[in-house]
């Protein structure tokens, strides 16, 4: 019986060693990401080398792109880690900008305020879907699809209602020279961009000034909310109970993880980053409108997905979301750099999305020894 | 950082053995006009395995979840300790040393070794106001538990998906007894399980009860039963048929006590004693 069991084990050993290297890649959510993105590099290094978009200016259309999906994605891929969805983040971003815009527009409330106002205002709606989701135990994908019509819906009447069309402008006058519009919508950096210009680092434009005048504050705050969101997941308490209520609620549960505030607690940062989001927006064309934001939540899951996150929970990574934020960004712009017509972005997205999947299914299967 | 080690609740004074750790008398649980309990008596000894059996619908699965907290009783006696209790919730349970392990949601696959074993009671390390999971600490504790149970794993950030269905069982039990427990419930941990697996978990099982804790050994396989424990409770439509130490009872008396009727007992001859 021993002599029996010994060889069992060396057997089991010697399997797992050979494939342990491997496995132990496999096992990093992020890997799928990492390597799509070294390829879409590679494949706009060589078909747009010589248009530009690897120079500061080009650089910055695709980094602002990657950055504002990166916010969202963030929060998308918190989320589903946690097992839910949330399908309203699209809605979410167009109804923030209207918080923002018609008070301060049309109550004269300091922008500051209204700033408050539409963070408080979204919080509160993100506890909203996620209390519903926790109590009623209803699919996710149901109640936040309840919330993408209510709140897109209510973005186009009170636009309509307060500005007689789809769109508040004028928050410009407001928001010029405030603190807000430089915390949402200011760039960093300047001197620094002023000075690479002028060593001829970076391309001027005819009037002198740098090509690009520093790095946008939409960047800074994707860098931030994915740095907050990826030591959170990764290295504190809190993480470990993101992983443990969408790997397997009941079992969490068991052990005393708050599995119900956790997953509340995501429902409120997806709404926080919505706004976040929607603050950068309003802040940079000084308006809000209607249709901000639209299909937003579906970006979001998409670089969440492509960044490794299960569909079912319990397994992805922030640092992959990035990446599939990147990859999007490289991509999107990248299409109009080559001059290729853009409709073929969405074709390529959707296949990304479906090799993603698969990959991730793959993944999954390994982890967890299903065969 | 070995001190900290040295120090965990593992350590703690384990209570002397037959002392009994959990006392039930008379527990009636009904569910609406459902009667899942009808008077349920056992005790748990320090050091000793008591075996639950019963026929599926005897009431096995309520009684186990009324003890680990998930359903209050009815009716009747609960002491752990000698003192009477009212759980309310899996936590409170935990907190008084009454340790579940689910068949199937002990661990969870997707996740890795270490944060299965601390799920729920993670390390923290705090830097100013911030405070972080322990990650090398923890990572240090499940390679080391791991190995004292002779699952030698290389990497305890490997994803418990990786294990074998014993291996589970085996990490989940040695998760409940680093955190000290007095008191462990085992629902079917070797249900699922081949014959070297199985093996595998009876012998840890038995290793726990020499380290002084009382066990519940949730099972309704006779055999596996009669290898591990030192006393046997059988159940029947909610109520104990009785309790029986190992030298009152063979294994051929307990499975026809565990069958409750003639049925499955003429079945049995049928099958030439194979049931």
């Amino acid at each position: 019986m021993a002599d029996r069991e010994a060889v069992l084990t060396a057997i089991r050993d010697e399997r797992l060693k050979r494939q342990s290297t491997l496995r132990r890649l496999m096992a990093m959510p992020e890997l799928g990401a990492i390597a799509g993105a070294i390829l879409v590099f590679l494949f706009f290094g060589v078909t747009a080398g010589g248009t530009g978009m690897f120079a500061a200016d080009g650089v910055l259309n695709w980094v602002t792109v990657a950055g504002q999906l990166t916010i969202i994605a963030t929060g998308a891929a918190l989320l589903m880690i946690g097992g839910e969805f949330d399908l309203s983040v699209g809605s979410m971003i167009g109804f923030a900008g209207m918080m923002i815009a018609i008070p301060t527009v049309y109550f004269g409330v300091p922008i500051e305020l209204s700033v408050l106002f539409a963070f408080v205002g979204a919080l509160a709606i993100g506890f909203l879907n996620g209390l519903i989701v926790v109590r009623t135990r209803l699919p996710s994908f149901i109640v936040t699809l309840a919330s993408l019509y209510i709140l897109r819906g209510m973005t186009i009447a009170l636009s309509i209602l307060f500005a007689n069309r789809t769109i508040v402008s004028g928050v410009r006058n407001f928001a010029d020279g405030t603190w807000v519009q430089a915390l949402f919508a200011g760039k960093a950096f300047s001197g620094l961009f002023v000075w690479l210009a002028e060593t001829g680092v970076i391309a001027t434009l005819p009037n002198g000034d740098p090509a690009v005048k520093g790095i946008p504050a939409v960047v800074l705050w994707a860098a931030g909310l994915a740095l907050i969101g990826h030591v959170v997941l990764s290295r504190t308490r809190l993480g470990n109970w993101i992983f443990a209520s969408g790997g397997d609620a009941n079992a969490a549960r068991n052990v005393g993880v708050p599995v119900g505030r956790v997953k509340i607690g995501l429902f409120m940062t997806t709404a926080f980053c919505a706004t976040v989001y929607a603050t950068c927006q309003v802040m940079e064309f000084g308006s809000a409108a209607a249709d901000r934001g639209l299909l937003k939540e579906f970006e979001a899951i998409i670089a969440a997905v492509i960044g490794g996150c299960l569909l079912t929970g319990g397994y992805g990574s922030v640092v992959g979301a990035v990446f599939g934020a990147l990859i999007f960004g490289v991509v999107q712009m990248g299409i109009l750099f080559t001059g290729a017509p853009n409709d073929w972005f969405l074709v390529f997205l959707g296949l990304m999305l479906l090799t993603a999947v698969l990959f991730n299914n793959v993944v999954r299967r390994r982890v967890t020894g299903e065969r | 950082m070995s001190a900290a080690i040295a120090s965990t609740p593992d350590a703690a004074v384990r209570p002397e053995p037959g002392r009994p750790l959990i006392e039930v008398r008379d527990l009636v649980k009904h569910f609406g006009p459902v009667v899942a309990l009808a008077g349920v008596s056992l005790t748990v000894r320090a050091g000793e395995v008591l075996c639950l059996l019963g026929d599926n619908g005897a009431g096995k699965s309520t009684l186990i979840k009324t003890l680990s907290g998930v359903h209050k009783p009815t009716s009747g006696d609960f002491l752990v300790e000698g003192r009477p209790v009212a759980f309310s919730t899996p936590r409170d349970a935990l907190d008084a040393g009454i340790a579940t392990v689910f068949q199937d949601l002990a661990m969870i696959p997707l996740m890795s070794i270490t944060r299965n074993f601390f799920m729920g009671r993670e390390p923290i390390r705090r830097v100013g106001p911030l405070s972080f999971m322990d990650m090398g600490f923890a990572d240090r504790v499940a390679r080391e538990e791991m190995k004292r149970i002779g699952i030698d794993i290389r990497d305890p950030r490997q994803a418990v998906g990786t294990l074998s269905g014993g291996e589970r069982q085996c990490v989940a039990i040695a998760r409940a007894v680093y955190f000290g427990a007095k008191v462990l419930i085992l629902d079917e941990p070797t249900s699922a399980l081949g014959v070297a697996q199985t093996s595998m978990v009876l012998k840890y099982v038995s290793q726990v009860r020499h380290r002084g804790l009382g066990v519940i050994f949730i099972t309704h396989n006779v055999r596996h039963a009669y290898a591990v424990g030192n006393a046997f409770t059988v159940l029947n439509r909610g109520k104990t048929l009785g309790t029986y130490r190992k030298s009152e009872i063979t294994i051929d008396a307990l499975q026809n006590l565990m069958a409750g009727d003639k049925e499955l007992q003429s079945l049995s001859d049928d099958l030439d004693g194979m049931v």
